[in-house]
């Protein structure tokens, strides 16, 4: 976890942008003329992002990637279910993405989860649907069979 | 105003009413102000997590402002009661 820190603070001191690998699970969005634009435009533009696919996780780094506990604890959860075609946002990439998904969202911190457009959580919501069966009902709403059902199948 | 574990608990335990709160400073962990709190009151009966996270975030609106990473569980007296007896 420290070295994880020291080279998160490495790339934002030299102001570098995190590298993104190019083969990622998720799709990965990369900073867009939008986003410098007025403020006014983020929230219709976040309002779109999370309706535009069933689910959508707004973190700090990349599902290859993660750049911090509570989002990788995020992708290891859809990871374990299965689920790995989700929309992915990098908020250390972008400052007006990051202040920006706090106010759209009314929520104070980074990882983000939105099922079908509609906000989850964040990372200990979704860790406590996970542990009390709730995400697999809810991924079964959005038309997703959690990997894990499978395997409780497969088992007996 | 400087965030503490008490401020936090006392805040906590004041305006959601709450019969348990623990706060830890998770601060060394991390690099910079974090906070792990647990909250057991009656005020979370009958309410969706969503919810009862969003209780918390306005209550502590103010010093998330500060805080760099927050992780919270929210129980019922009941709920909390079981957790134990576990």
């Amino acid at each position: 976890m420290n070295s994880l820190i020291r080279s998160t603070a490495k790339c934002l001191r030299t102001g570098a942008a995190v590298y993104l690998p190019r083969q990622t699970d998720g799709r990965v969005w990369s900073a867009s003329a939008r986003f410098l634009c007025a403020a006014a435009d983020v929230p219709k533009d976040l309002g779109e992002m999370v309706k535009k696919d069933k689910v959508v996780v707004f973190m700090k780094g990349t599902p290859a990637q993660p750049m911090c506990g509570f989002s990788n604890a995020v992708v290891q959860i859809l990871r374990m279910h299965g689920v790995d075609d989700y929309a992915a946002y990098n908020v250390l990439e972008d400052s007006e993405l990051r202040e920006g998904v706090k106010a759209f969202s009314n929520w104070p911190t980074i990882p983000q989860v939105y099922f079908s457009g509609e906000f989850v959580g964040g990372c200990d919501i979704l860790l406590q649907m996970h542990q009390n069966g709730d995400l697999v009902e809810e991924l079964k709403k959005l038309g997703i069979s959690s990997a894990l059902l499978k395997a409780e199948e497969e088992s007996k | 105003m400087a965030i503490t574990s008490d401020h936090i608990r006392d805040k906590l335990t004041k305006e959601l009413a709450a019969v348990h709160v623990d706060v830890e400073d998770t601060s060394p962990n991390r690099c910079a102000a974090s906070y792990k709190v647990l909250v057991v009151s009656s005020q979370f009966e009958g309410k969706p997590l969503l919810q009862r996270h969003r209780m918390v975030n306005t209550c502590l609106a103010e010093e998330l402002k500060e805080i760099h990473a927050f992780e919270q569980k929210t129980l019922t007296p009941e709920q909390w009661d079981k957790q134990k007896s576990q």
